[in-house]
């Protein structure tokens, strides 16, 4: 198997050529958008809730496959599963779920689309940030 | 050399057909025998480093001079009386000189050694906008700043009370001078920063102007030519700017040093930028007085080794000249920007060749930057994927991110070959 064919697996530029999940939900119960700032990936994702429950989930974006397909992915393993269960989501269930070596500046693009479905339910629901989000809210704004 | 400086503007070997016998040349190949890197195979093929912009590779003699310091001549700067000390001493100061000459300032006070270009900026930011700025001012950048050059004044600004404006930039990519008169009618400006090369685009930048008009406003003008330094010379006179920043990283010295030059009137007026060692006359429990330029802003031990190296890369490319890398630059860019234009798939941003440096921006449609540089990575080749520290321009442009090939003294035509072949099989793997 060559490289390409390694890291863009077929399932991969599948996912990244016709995108699942496509579009931004209206109306929303949760929103968020994030960017990777290596690469300028960026990803906004909506979803609707039914109780504690994720009922439907629609994300749109720009970046590299990897980013891409791995936010359709994601999408295709939240529908119907808690929100809590969805906040402590180990990255490590999409990694498998990607099945690709991943170099870590790729391994960002891969958990980006993760990233903004823990801010939006962190948003919606008050559930805990990763880590690697905290923090970021102090903006500049210059009026 | 003094006499044969020329401005980035009225640079003549760059056109013109017929002074093709005066223009300065460089033997690229020969200068690769200097760099280990490209001795190596990786996946089995030559390395096309396209990518100097960001950060460029160390010729041995850089390396081999920042060893024997190490090993001969290491000592803390500025302070022992011994021997070896002394020898240290010379050795840091003696780049100071190296980077006075190379930027042509009247004298090695006004260079002060920062961690980086970014740091340079960072110091005039703090250092002189804090005591500077206020309610009614305005700080004036561009949209094809870097973010070192960009976010500095930004935060300042607001810290300050200040207006922050930008010169807004045409679809090639260069400035547009004709919003300079609304600029200034919302305000008193009193700082421009520009680069005189933009990083993500090549464009060379019509510093001298912006210098003439800032100086009409009473405002300071602040370089940033971290992406000039390297490439073609420079004379802070002939630019007319006050301060002006580069580092070492980006013209074959190690990374860790930079440089800022600023007109001593300015320094010396200024407060100092970090507090510690090495920047006091004296210090007691109720007053603390500064040291004399230029160590009022350097603050703490700082990268000896590195300065030292740096003035070694200063000698490696002033020996093999800077006209002469600035021309072979130009070759490069006008041979690529023909063989991209053969590609109909790849859309290439900035102005035309004649007006800019060694930088090629472009897109692959349908396929995003950092899969293109995965793709070309498999072939050896080696760019930079990403917005390049320059969000606003990215926002300008429409993209999210460019891929960017860029060139320096080592860089041959195969590598812009290999670049054209691998963004084929790019294609042909995305399609």
């Amino acid at each position: 198997m060559s490289e390409f064919e390694q890291l863009y697996r077929e399932v991969i530029l599948d996912h990244y050529k016709s995108p699942r999940s496509h579009g931004l939900l209206e109306p929303r119960d949760a929103f968020a958008e994030g960017q990777n700032p290596l690469c300028g990936d960026e990803i906004a994702m909506s979803l609707t809730l039914d109780g504690d429950t994720v009922a439907d989930v629609g994300f749109e974006g720009r970046g590299c496959a990897i980013s891409q397909a791995a936010t359709s992915m994601l999408t295709e393993m939240i529908r119907g599963r808690t929100v809590a269960e969805l906040a402590a989501m180990p990255k490590e269930e999409l990694l498998e779920e990607i099945g690709i070596p991943l170099t870590p500046v790729r391994l960002k693009c891969a958990i980006l689309g993760l990233g903004v479905l823990k801010v939006a339910l962190h948003k919606a629901k008050g559930t805990p940030l990763p880590e690697e989000w905290a923090g970021g809210e102090l903006e500049l704004e210059i009026g | 050399m003094a006499a044969s400086r020329v401005t980035t503007a009225t640079r003549g070997p760059l056109t013109g057909e017929g002074v093709a016998a005066a223009r300065p040349t460089l033997d690229a190949r020969r200068l690769r025998a200097d760099f280990a890197v490209f001795d190596e195979l990786r996946n089995g093929k030559p390395l096309a480093y396209l990518d100097s912009a960001s950060s460029t590779q160390k010729p041995r003699r850089v390396l081999d001079a920042m060893r024997a310091f190490y090993e001969h001549s290491y000592a803390n700067v500025h302070r022992g009386v011994y021997q070896l000390a002394e020898r240290a001493t010379e050795g840091y100061e003696g780049a100071r000189e190296k980077v006075r000459a190379l930027v042509n300032a009247s004298s090695t006070r006004e260079i002060v050694f920062t961690r980086s270009t970014t740091e340079a900026l960072n110091l005039v930011a703090y250092a002189w906008g804090l005591d500077n700025l206020g309610p009614g001012d305005l700080v004036v950048v561009t949209e094809l700043e870097h973010h070192s050059n960009f976010v500095p004044w930004q935060y300042v600004a607001k810290r300050q009370g200040a207006g922050f404006r930008h010169i807004p930039i045409d679809d090639s990519g260069e400035l547009q001078l004709d919003a300079l008169e609304k600029i200034a009618s919302e305000g008193r400006v009193k700082v421009v920063a520009n680069n005189l090369v933009s990083n993500s685009l090549g464009t060379i930048n019509p510093v001298e102007k912006l210098a003439a008009w800032a100086h009409e406003q009473g405002a300071i003008m602040v370089v940033d030519a971290a992406q000039a330094a390297p490439h073609r010379p420079l004379d802070v006179q002939a630019l007319g700017c006050d301060f002006l920043a580069f580092s070492s990283h980006k013209l074959c010295g190690p990374s860790g040093v930079g440089a800022l030059w600023g007109r001593s009137e300015l320094l010396e007026a200024m407060s100092p930028f970090n507090l510690g060692g090495e920047m006091i006359r004296s210090v007691a429990l109720e007053r603390t007085t500064w040291n004399e330029l230029p160590y009022k802003f350097e603050a703490g031990t700082p990268a000896i080794a590195e300065a030292v190296g740096f003035g070694v890369a200063l000698d490696y490319i002033s020996e093999v000249g800077l006209e002469a890398i600035s021309q072979h630059e130009h070759e490069l860019t006008a041979y690529a920007l023909g063989r991209l234009a053969e590609l109909p798939w790849v859309e290439t941003y900035g102005p035309p060749a004649e007006r800019r440096a060694g930088i090629v921006s472009f897109n692959v449609e349908g396929v995003h930057p950092h899969d293109v540089a995965q793709v070309l990575d498999w072939e050896g080749v080696a760019v930079r994927a990403g917005h390049h520290c320059t969000q606003p321009l990215m926002t300008r442009l429409g993209v999210a991110a460019t891929t960017r090939a860029s060139f320096y003294l080592y860089t041959i035509p195969e590598d812009v070959d290999r670049l054209v072949d691998g963004l084929h099989k790019v294609r042909k793997s995305f399609s």
